[in-house]
């Protein structure tokens, strides 16, 4: 340790640890996990986060998705007022309140689904999309409810309901009631069932556990990003369960599309077209340009 | 059949030995000791209401796995009238993690839908340990539906570890079948009254859980992951399962302070598998109750109560906009 680090306050040093060691490329390069090709950090993002050497889909947050789907004027963020409480006083190595203090530094949020009320190439619509940095976009009581509040924007504006999930499953720290929220969530889609109005349901990498097992199967279209992993039980728990190795392509958007469990898989590049004519086509609208 | 004595158990086990051993001697013995047996076996009653009378989580979710807990079967057999089980999903197979039916219930006819795990190894093994695959939670709405269109109310136990997580499962779309259930449920246009009796695993559970009276067994347990599996992620090791029980707010009692169940079932003195006609009786007296109750309500009425408290489920705080 140098004489200068010896000098600085802990906070500070604390934040040069967690610069260093941040998984987010703040560079100008960037190396593709699929196909390791070094990748210039601006094309990456012009090309919406899909490598062009292997079309491999990265990660991306919650609000940079909706800027993907959503036009830039006239968006409204909906139920940004429900926080997260700690109902259990929950602790394993960590405090629940201190590993949400993590998350909202990491991911700019204050939990792991941001919905926006906006159009679509003109057509109105409202948006989910998870954030998956945010304790592993695990739905907890907070999630539910902006997902109910997203839903009942869309009956009342007449739009339809789109979520993009990316989710390792319910949040463990908030106990029996995040469970519960796959009950509100699925429950909810029956006022856009009343409604006759169309939920479109994206599935990104990941979508598993209590998120796939509630809503995300529920789309009146279900789409998945290429290359996403899908399922209800992890890959491991399911190697330790049947101890056999899995299948080359076990629970990826192309198993699922063979298996008849999602309707398309869409190129992200083409999602945000593909999801204007669907919904209007389902809503019968005019096509749009 | 022989008592199975769980670890916290022994010390009522080693009473219950002595016992069975001062009435071997008693055949061939000139003094009178029934008297200590007598006193012996007061012993050990008081002894199990002081165990059970502080019991910690992970104690009662070994109770709720206790092997010789009444089961859904048994709760059929012994409730229920004229029970004619009803197989199959119509698309893939026969789920035995998940039976149902229809049947009398006080006269009244019912549909009844349950988890069921088995007694002996072969059993266990031909019910999956009550761990559904899709086609189970397929039968279960295949009954549900049949109960909306001949207007039955739809009674159904929750008993399992989990949905199977298995390559097969997945395959056919394990998700699907559970989220479809959720959503149907939430609205099926009968009195719906779901009860814990042993273990309520995670989203497993919940797919035949939705209804007008969620209730839990007194040494029942609702989770959203198991205890060793949660233990498993978040301290790394499933050891940890006792903190992981506690962290987690599994019990009756918790639950029943945190809103999240109606009603919670009294259990004879240490546990319902020490007494089964005892926890027949008062699973009749409850569901009778509540069947009553919900039978006399305007379906309207019933619907709306049941969707709006699916929709308070959670809790959060909200800031002043």
């Amino acid at each position: 340790m140098s004489w200068l680090n010896k000098l600085l306050p802990p906070k500070i040093k604390r934040e040069n640890r967690a610069e260093k060691s941040s998984a987010v490329p703040e560079g100008l390069w960037s190396k593709c996990p699929a196909c390791e090709a070094v990748l210039y950090y601006t094309d990456l993002e012009s090309n919406l986060q899909v490598c062009p050497k292997c079309n491999h889909h990265h990660a991306v947050s919650a609000r940079d998705r909706l800027g993907m789907l959503l036009d830039a004027e006239g968006r409204r963020e909906i139920g940004a007022e429900v926080k997260p409480v700690d109902i259990l006083k929950f602790k394993d190595g960590k405090r629940y309140p201190d590993r949400l203090v993590a998350a909202q530094n990491a991911t700019g949020e204050d939990d792991a689904l941001v919905v926006m009320q906006g159009s679509i190439l003109t057509l109105p619509a409202v948006v989910a999309s998870f954030e998956f940095k945010f304790i592993g976009g695990s739905m907890g009581s907070v999630v539910g409810e902006r997902f109910v509040r997203g839903v009942q924007a869309a009956v009342e504006a007449k739009a339809p309901f789109i979520c993009v999930s990316a989710s390792g499953g319910a949040r463990m720290q908030e106990g029996l009631n995040s469970l519960m929220q796959m009950a509100k969530t699925s429950a909810a889609l029956q006022l856009l069932t009343d409604h006759k109005l169309p939920f479109i349901s994206i599935l990104t990498d990941p979508t598993m556990g209590g998120v796939s097992a509630s809503f995300a199967f529920l789309g009146d279209v279900v789409i998945g990003e290429p290359g996403a992993l899908i399922g209800f039980a992890g890959p491991r728990v399911i190697e330790q369960t049947v101890r056999e190795t899995l299948p080359e392509g076990f629970q990826r958007s192309e198993f699922l599309l063979e298996k008849g469990a999602i309707d398309m898989i869409v190129d992200r590049r083409e999602l945000k077209a593909k999801v204007a004519s669907l919904i209007s086509i389902l809503m019968k609208e005019p096509a749009v340009a | 059949m022989k008592q199975t004595f769980l670890d916290f158990e022994q010390p009522i086990a080693e009473l219950e030995n002595k016992i069975e051993e001062l009435r071997f001697v008693q055949d061939d013995s000139v003094l009178d000791i029934s008297e200590e047996i007598s006193r012996l076996q007061k012993k050990s009653q008081e002894l199990t209401k002081t165990l059970y009378g502080k019991l910690t989580p992970w104690q009662i979710s070994q109770v709720a796995r206790h092997p010789q807990r009444p089961y859904t079967l048994d709760y059929i057999k012994a409730l229920f009238a004229d029970f004619d089980e009803l197989h199959g999903d119509r698309s893939f197979a026969d789920d035995p993690a998940i039976v149902g039916g229809i049947a009398r219930f006080n006269g009244q006819s019912v549909v009844v839908i349950g988890h069921q795990k088995g007694r002996d190894t072969k059993e266990k093994i031909y019910r999956n340990f009550g761990m559904p695959r899709p086609e189970g939670y397929r039968k279960a709405l295949k009954l549900m539906k049949l109960a909306e269109k001949f207007s039955l109310p739809v009674i159904t136990f929750v008993d399992t570890p989990g949905a199977y997580p298995g390559i097969g499962a997945e395959e056919r779309g394990q998700s699907e079948a559970i989220g479809r259930n959720l959503y149907e449920m939430a609205r099926l246009k009968v009195p719906v009254i779901c009860t814990v009796i042993g273990e309520g695993g995670s989203g497993g559970a919940l797919a035949i859980a939705v209804g007008d009276y969620v209730n839990m067994l007194q040494y029942s347990t609702y989770s959203v992951i198991s205890p060793e599996g949660c233990a498993s992620i978040l301290w790394k090791t499933a050891e940890r399962a006792s903190d992981a029980a506690e962290a987690l707010g599994i019990t009756a009692t918790r639950l029943k302070t945190l809103g999240l169940v109606d009603r919670v079932l009294n259990e004879p003195i240490g546990g319902a598998h020490r007494d089964h006609a005892q926890m027949m009786g008062s699973m009749k007296r409850m569901l009778q109750e509540q069947l009553r109750d919900l039978t006399a309500k305007p379906l309207e009425e019933l619907l709306k109560t049941r969707f709006d408290r699916l929709m308070s489920y959670g809790r959060f705080k909200e800031d002043a906009a």
